[in-house]
């Protein structure tokens, strides 16, 4: 009996050492099949040239992010505002130009010049398209603009979009298809503040009456909001899939063109990339963050079945936090009034930045065909001022003498400390090759002038929730990476610094400040700004703020992901405009094969 | 018949000549004359030996990161090649291995540790045996893949916060891996104990007024120990294993520390055109683990006294 146990032992010993040969030949021999499908996908495509509604079979996404909650207004992260936008539509969206494309609720675009914006930009009427219907057959109005501003303007909703309720005096339904938005204050960025991009999403009034307020947080309508989009929800699993059918009250009759769309989230961008290009399963996969050198091949391989969208736009940056994760604090982790033991020390700041090897991280990881080293916060406008700053310059030497000259000295142990702190940082961050590699290329310098560094990271479907304790938005660490997106307009991003933003407990972690910085004196800056509408001294007053923020280091910036980190997909697909300031979905309608 | 007889005193002869026995020494006997497991016990023995002394040989660091030579099949400067930050994959290689060992080893100490004292309770003493063997077939019953994550979810965070990050993550994995693999030792040493409990030796030993301490430590446990040898070599294989499990599912070891599994993990994504990446770590773990089995199955050859010829 021991006998036969032990042969058998052996024998399944020999069986792994052939399972490891076969598993190392094993890459070549999928390609086969792979390139069947490519022709058969080719063949499909010629035989539909028209594009009637739902007659496009299914479609495909992959989100290596998985969705997790379908209201635009409670997202954690982009995944969930993209989820959610083939439901939800804002008035209007950001054409790929930066200028505003009504392709949404509102009929056309106000401006000066039609009469839509008063002439001393305080007053914007917006005419809405007629007989509008949400996919539930009840009719559109007004009044679900009003209501949706005031669901996610009331302090009780901690809505994730309120960053601009404090501007506007008053959103008025002026008829069933007229909205009047009365600002407090002139404003040039009349149009980010109210109606366009990502984060407008028009909600229905019936449905989401009873959930403003502190009902807001748990309100099922969350996972199942009914939208006037071309598509409506078929069924939600949060953390996993959701699939939509065709709105059939969708107000163009001939789109959209696929009958029912899934996406898939989870997974890893490595995964994501290889199904829309190698095997052909996904039709679009969302955000390829994959290493370059993995990417590059798949791109370049002669049957790769995938083209690329340039519709990316993100800044990767290292979020500082001001205030103190400790857990020893309990309830009081990371509020915003418990100073962080030794990162509100500007100099160990500047030496985190002086240390970091943008380059590296940029040409290395990410390649020309994703992104470019960046030291600015702000991309439109881009400031040239800081490119001769030395916490823009990779320079570790310099920023070991900032330690050793500000008193932080080396102990035993190699770290440096002063008045009994020692420099041990936690950096966090979701998880990607990509960006565990930037935590090992600048853990390595870090560590070489003297900082303990400790990286971890955790899924990107809890890492981008504000509910989770190891999430950005809690920020249970000391410094963070990920990466968002700004509207062409710089005011919303720098606004996302003040220190109205701070994230709370009081605020459900819902604002946008998750380091919690806060300076007057930047408030003055961001205020001047909004307050201001000649264009030419906006953009001075942007690039100040921007340099306050990257003189202080309130936050480290990497990468600029404005050149795509594309998304990949597949060269069957038809009508993929995409912008770099919108969600990668907001023109799914038009999508064909 | 006749041949045989002439041959009985040349056997007694070279009987006579070998030196004198004992347990230990004819287990050794009999194990060096099992020749998978002595290639095994050679294996092993570089690789452990590789592990604690190699990265003072090969001086080239595990950490240094340079672009330049990136992703670099084998050479004679980078012996495994490159990984994909230009870091040398022997060195890497070796400090895999010291942990993945150091795991295995540590892990097993404890389940060993464990199971022994359980199944000491449980065979010796008859009002324990029913319990601690029902908690024993709750354990065996657990799914051992998801309780491991569980576990690591719930005590990562405060172990790495009080001892740090690389030794939390350590004891928490030596933790998680002994605390869920202690049951095959228990039932073996129970077993044992059972049979030994009502011999002669141990009535005898009673007699003559011993404590049960004395007794289940001095005599009984002495004499179960050789399926308790061959049970924590076998573990020591299947603790690395779970390591690099763990690691290739992102949950054990934090990225920066390059234990074996971690490193196939990382590898994953270069398999189709740096296969020296994947291969190396690939290739330290199953040495490892099949040289283990191996001395494993030589032991339990060569401790076993009814197998003798």
């Amino acid at each position: 009996m021991d006998q036969a146990v032990s042969h058998y032992r052996r024998a399944l010993a020999i069986m792994g050492a052939a399972l490891l040969l076969v598993a190392a030949c094993g890459q070549q021999a999928g390609t086969t099949p792979t390139a069947t499908a490519s022709v058969a996908a080719t063949a499909t495509a010629s035989v539909a040239p028209t594009a009637a509604r739902g007659t496009g079979g299914n479609l495909t996404i992959l989100y290596w992010q998985a969705p997790t909650i379908l209201n635009p207004h409670q997202a954690g992260g982009t995944k969930d505002n993209d989820a959610s936008r083939l439901i939800i539509e804002p008035l209007a969206s950001w054409g790929p130009d930066g200028k505003p494309l009504a392709n949404g609720l509102a009929a056309e675009i106000p401006t000066t010049q039609n009469g839509g914006v008063s002439s001393d930009l305080k007053t914007v009427t917006w005419k809405l398209r007629p007989n509008l219907k949400w996919s539930d057959g009840s009719a559109f109005s007004a009044d679900d603009v009003v209501f949706s501003w005031q669901y996610r303007c009331d302090k009780g909703t901690a809505a994730t979009t309120a960053i601009y309720c404090e501007d506007i005096a008053s959103v008025t339904a002026k008829d069933p298809n007229t909205v009047v938005v009365t600002f407090k204050a002139p404003t040039a960025n009349y149009w980010g503040e109210f109606g366009v991009g990502p984060s407008e999403g028009v909600l229905q009034k019936a449905q989401f009456a009873n959930c403003v307020g502190a009902a807001a947080k748990d309100c099922p309508a969350n996972q199942k909001p009914i939208g006037t989009g071309p598509y409506k929800l078929a069924s939600f699993k949060a953390g996993d899939v959701v699939t939509y059918d065709v709105n059939p009250n969708y107000r163009d009759p001939n789109k959209p063109f696929f009958k029912t769309v899934t996406i898939k989230g989870g997974g890893d961008a490595e995964g994501a990339a290889r199904a829309a290009c190698q095997t052909g399963e996904a039709d679009y996969s969302w955000n390829l963050q994959v290493p370059l050198a993995v990417l590059q091949p798949m791109i370049s391989a002669a049957d790769s079945k995938c083209q690329f969208a340039a519709t990316y736009n993100a800044l990767e940056r290292i979020t500082v936090n001001f205030a103190n994760p400790d857990p020893a604090l309990g309830d009081k982790r990371s509020e915003p009034d418990q100073k962080h033991p030794f990162l509100g020390d500007i100099n160990v700041r500047r030496a985190l930045a002086m240390s970091a090897n943008r380059a590296a991280v940029a040409e290395q990881l990410y390649g020309k065909p994703g992104g470019e080293p960046y030291c600015n916060v702000i991309v439109f406008p881009r400031s040239k001022s800081t490119d001769s700053l030395d916490v823009c310059k990779y320079d570790p030497a310099a920023a070991e003498k900032v330690l050793q000259d500000n008193g932080w000295v080396k102990g035993s142990d190699g770290i440096r400390a002063k008045g009994g702190v020692k420099l041990v940082i936690n950096y966090q961050t979701s998880t990607n090759a990509v960006r565990q590699k930037t935590q090992e290329i600048l853990k390595a310098d870090w560590e070489k002038i003297g900082f303990k560094v400790n990286i971890t990271n955790s899924s990107a479907t809890t890492f981008f929730t504000n509910t989770a304790p190891d999430g950005y938005a809690k920020f249970y660490a000391d410094l963070e990476e990920f990466a968002s997106s700004q509207d062409p307009d710089p005011t919303g991003f720098l606004q996302q610094y003040i220190c109205d933003e701070r994230n709370a407990k009081a605020n459900n972690w819902n604002k946008n400040n998750v380091g919690r910085f806060c300076d007057p004196a930047y408030d003055t800056l961001v205020n001047q700004l909004k307050s201001e509408t000649d264009p030419a001294k906006r953009d001075a007053l942007a690039i100040q703020a921007n340099d306050y923020l990257v003189k202080n280091v309130v936050v480290i910036s990497l990468v600029n992901r404005t050149a795509p980190t594309p998304n990949g997909y597949s060269k069957a697909l038809k009508g993929v405009q995409g912008s770099p300031f919108e969600s990668s979905l907001y023109d799914i309608a038009n999508w064909t094969k | 018949m006749a041949a045989a007889e002439q041959e009985l005193p040349k056997i007694a002869a070279s009987v006579a000549a070998r030196p004198a026995r004992s347990l230990w020494r004819d287990a050794w006997f009999t194990f060096t004359r099992d020749r998978l497991a002595v290639t095994g016990l050679v294996v092993l023995t570089i690789m452990v030996l590789g592990a604690l002394v190699g990265p003072y040989l090969w001086t080239q660091p595990a950490t240094a990161i340079d672009f330049t030579i990136a992703l670099k099949g084998p050479s004679l400067e980078h012996p495994f090649g490159t990984d994909d930050l230009g870091r040398d994959m022997l060195a890497r290689v070796l400090f895999g291995g010291r942990i993945s060992i150091a795991v295995g080893i540590t892990a097993v100490v404890l389940a060993v540790t464990l199971g022994t004292a359980i199944g000491a309770f449980a065979g010796y003493f008859g009002r324990l045996d029913n319990p601690l063997m029902r908690l024993t077939d709750l354990f065996l019953s657990l799914p051992v893949l998801p309780v491991l994550l569980v576990l690591i979810y719930l005590f990562r965070e405060s172990l790495q916060r009080s001892l740090g990050s690389e030794i939390g993550t350590f004891v928490m994995i030596v933790g998680v891996i002994g605390v869920l693999n202690w049951m095959a030792v228990a039932r073996l040493v129970r077993a044992e104990f059972l049979s030994l409990k009502r011999r002669d030796f141990v009535e005898a030993a009673r007699c003559t007024g011993a404590r049960d301490g004395r007794i289940i430590s001095r005599h009984i446990l002495p004499n179960s120990l050789s399926p308790v040898l061959v049970a924590a070599t076998i573990g020591v294989g299947g603790a690395v294993i779970t390591e690099s499990t763990l690691s290739f599912l992102g949950l054990g070891f934090p990225p920066d520390v390059p234990s074996l599994g971690r490193l196939l993990f990382d590898a994953t994504n270069y398999l189709d055109f740096a296969p020296h990446f994947a291969i190396f770590p690939g290739l330290a773990i199953f040495l490892i683990v099949l040289a283990i089995n191996f001395i494993g199955d030589g032991l339990r050859d060569a401790l076993d006294p009814r197998r003798k010829i």
